[in-house]
């Protein structure tokens, strides 16, 4: 098959040098974790009425959960005591209820361990079920919740599972180590999901620029009948998910529909390592393997950090930032959001603590529109960048909308491109928020 | 703790730009000019240079005084349109014709609209039409003889022909060959198709024009040329080309209608434009009192982008049939 390609999309600087050829590396449990109830997409958690300030709890025991379907649980990342429960800063940028935990340093494990099993000899709804109680999420940064993904409605079959391996941000390389180190377990989850879906086939994508992740990925998958292993253009963002599906299957997710309306879903390589694992060994999502990079950072590295570890823990363990350091990002530079500090903690969708030195990081002036359509060729989505931005300055949100505004998914090529540095993703959030607002009234 | 002495800088992603600026498009458009620029030199003579100069450089002066600005050079935008309008002017006008059309261009044909970005139509096309239509007997006149290396010494005033579109029994005097190097008369940057071909090729692998336009221009004003061009040549293919290496249709297919400011921004609409601006082309050198239509062609399709752009939004991902 000719390799597909998507039209749009962008070639920046990958910068993945700093940490692509480091083995991920264990930080030791810290001292302290804070864990927010918000930690996905969907119902936010509640603490569990166990869990008050004194409580004593072991690694792995749940903390919080929510009655909502698309929701899942929250789990303690170390043993100690709970010492606070309130409001804590969150990736998001807004304050979230979450439990502080001081670690007794003993690390001591819930019993779950107990509930190991062989996910050949189970049927979907036991996998689905355990998956829930592990409360896994999407660990490449949108944190869908797992289960729900391999739960389609009745009436929607799907006969393909698509593993994304493309990493297409710059500087992450959290995903290239895990398929370089475990990449059984990546395929074992594959099949995990495969037997919970009822699917098919399964397909592994991989940008070019891992030709060793393709390499090992490609050797295992050898005598795989039904599981293809799939170079990908090395191009941003080709592991957006209407992206990577539409190179690997030649379907198109349907405007505000999802993967499973067209037969497919799609998970991230490092939640394909966590269903291994919570199948198999029962473990809840506890930690999560995270890049630390960029050139403010003094040591980078690719780390498997506890869910809750402060950032500011999880740079010390790096070697401080430097001090011309300007910008701090939780996630890539395309899609992370900006910190104001490093007093907030590492949850299940952060993918990476990158730290920008560059001037250019302050948002520069812009200059007029010149209408060179570079943002029209970038959008992966084939929208009008610059139209929406225009009619969201003059709020013109109902035109805005015409111009499908919400078809955007925010991966940030126009403003990228855009000789006029013109905060184009910036104002067509500001449209979507808009326009979401209106249809909610 | 951390020691962060400074206040980390909180935006909106991306956090990464690419380095590409106003500024350095414009740059690399003159860049791209330069094969052609050289070519009018060899061509024409000391005058063409000087033409060059004045028209740059009151461009620049006039958008400097009308933004107060001490910086002449800027975004770049007034040097490329000053660059423009002398290619589009026979090789030795009078100096104030070219001070009055660089400094219309500017004003007239950008800054009343509101600067950069927001005009209409293309700056230089506005400055050409304007004095085309109020000083035509000065734009008629051209001087060419066959080329002697930079030929500083010629005499500007004794060989005045033409463009061949005028004269279509000139035509046969020249050959194909010579029409695409450009050693004949006509205006200072479009006799020479090869050197505005170079130009235009760094221009797309740049990715500053889009090649739809282009191309549709061309292969519009090539079409036509062979289906109705009438027996010029032994072969309508021959005048097909005749009339895409004669007059400014190169110039304004690769550098005027590609104008990112007065072009559409969708792709479908970048086709229509492209097909448009080859049919009215056209249809003025077929049926018009003027013996080339690229100018009024271009304008013309300047003034129906807004309507091309609306018309052509394209359909998301996604909303295409679907394969599933």
């Amino acid at each position: 098959m000719a390799r597909m390609k998507f039209k749009g999309g962008i070639h920046p600087a990958y910068n993945k040098d700093y940490t692509s050829t480091l083995a991920i590396t264990e930080m030791p449990p810290p001292a302290k974790v804070v864990i927010p109830m918000v930690q996905h997409i969907g119902a936010p958690c509640e603490p569990v009425v166990q869990v008050e300030k004194g409580t004593k709890v072991k690694v792995g025991q749940m903390l919080g959960d929510s009655g909502g379907f698309v929701s899942a649980p929250i789990h303690s990342s170390v043993s100690g005591n709970v010492t606070d429960i309130g409001l804590y800063n969150h990736p998001c940028g807004r304050k979230i209820t979450a439990a502080t935990i001081e670690s007794d340093g003993l690390d001591e494990w819930d019993t779950f361990r107990k509930t190991a099993r062989d996910y050949k000899k189970m049927t979907p709804e036991t996998i689905r079920k355990a998956i829930r109680k592990s409360g896994l999420v999407g660990l490449g940064g949108a944190t869908f919740p797992t289960h729900v993904k391999l739960a389609p409605p009745p009436d929607k079959s799907i006969d393909t599972v698509i593993i994304n391996g493309a990493e297409c941000e710059p500087y992450l390389t959290a995903d290239h180590r895990i398929m370089l180190e475990h990449p059984g377990d990546v395929l074992t989850g594959l099949k995990i999901m495969i037997k919970a879906l009822g699917a098919e086939k399964g397909i592994i994508g991989i940008e070019e620029n891992k030709p060793d992740a393709l390499r090992v990925m490609e050797k295992l998958c050898e005598d795989q009948e039904n599981i293809t292993v799939v170079p990908l253009e090395t191009k941003y963002p080709q592991g957006a998910e209407k992206m990577l599906i539409y190179v690997t299957t030649r379907r198109e997710v349907p405007s505000g529909g999802l993967p499973l309306d067209i037969g497919v879903v799609n998970h991230n390589v490092g939640t394909a390592v966590a269903i291994t694992k919570a199948i198999a060994e029962g473990r809840p999502l506890i930690e999560r393997v995270l890049t630390v990079t960029g050139p403010g950072v003094n040591t980078p590295a690719n780390l498997l950090v506890r869910i809750g570890t402060l950032v500011s823990d999880v740079i010390d363990y790096c070697g401080g930032l430097k001090d011309e350091t300007l910008k701090l990002l939780i996630g890539g530079p395309m899609m992370g959001l900006a910190q104001p500090n490093t007093d907030l903690p590492v949850i299940k969708g952060t993918s990476g603590i990158l730290a920008l030195t560059d001037q250019d990081v302050y948002l520069s002036e812009s200059s007029p529109c010149i209408r060179c359509a570079k943002c029209v060729d970038a959008c992966p989505v084939y929208l009008l960048p610059t139209s929406i931005a225009q009619s969201a300055e003059h709020n013109l949100f109902s035109r805005a909308e015409k111009l499908h505004a919400l078809d955007c998914f925010e991966c940030g090529c126009c403003s990228f491109v855009c000789p006029s540095k013109i905060p184009l993703t910036q104002l067509i959030r500001i449209a979507k928020a808009e326009i979401m607002n209106r249809k909610r009234k | 703790m951390i020691k962060v002495n400074k206040k980390l800088v909180v935006s909106s992603s991306p956090h990464i730009r690419s380095i590409e600026s106003i500024q350095s498009i414009m740059g690399d458009v003159l860049i791209a000019l330069l094969p052609a620029v050289i070519m009018a030199v060899f061509l024409f003579g000391y005058r063409a240079l000087l033409t060059i100069i004045i028209a740059m450089g009151s461009a620049m002066l006039a958008e400097a005084i009308w933004l107060k600005k001490k910086d002449i050079f800027s975004d770049g935008s007034a040097a490329v349109t000053g660059l423009l309008l002398a290619l589009t002017l026979p090789p030795a006008p009078p100096w104030w014709l070219v001070v009055v059309g660089s400094v219309a261009a500017i004003i007239i044909g950008k800054q009343v609209f509101g600067g950069i970005g927001y005009n209409i139509f293309n700056p230089a096309l506005v400055g050409r039409a304007i004095i085309v239509v109020s000083w035509g007997s000065h734009m008629a006149g051209n001087i060419w003889s066959p080329p002697q290396l930079f030929n500083f010494s010629a005499d500007v005033s004794a060989v005045t022909t033409a463009t061949v579109l005028a004269l279509p029994q000139e035509a046969l005097a020249h050959s194909l060959g010579q029409l695409f190097i450009g050693n004949m008369a006509g205006c200072l940057g479009e006799t020479s198709a090869l050197a505005l071909l170079l130009g235009g090729l760094w221009l797309y692998f740049k990715g500053h024009i889009d090649i739809r336009i282009p191309v549709c221009y061309l292969g519009m004003v090539f079409t036509l040329g062979v289906l109705f061009g009438g027996g010029t040549y032994h072969s309508p293919l021959f005048t097909g080309l005749f009339h895409l290496f004669s007059g400014g249709v190169m110039l304004g297919a690769i550098y005027m209608a590609t104008d990112m400011v007065t072009t559409p921004v969708t792709p479908r609409g970048k086709v229509i434009f492209g097909i448009g601006c080859g049919l009215i082309t056209m249809m003025i050198r077929f049926w018009g009192s003027l013996p080339e239509g690229v100018t009024f062609a271009i304008l013309i399709m300047n003034a129906v982008t807004p309507i091309i752009d609306n018309y052509t939004t394209p359909q998301p991902f996604g909303r295409m049939s679907n394969s599933a």
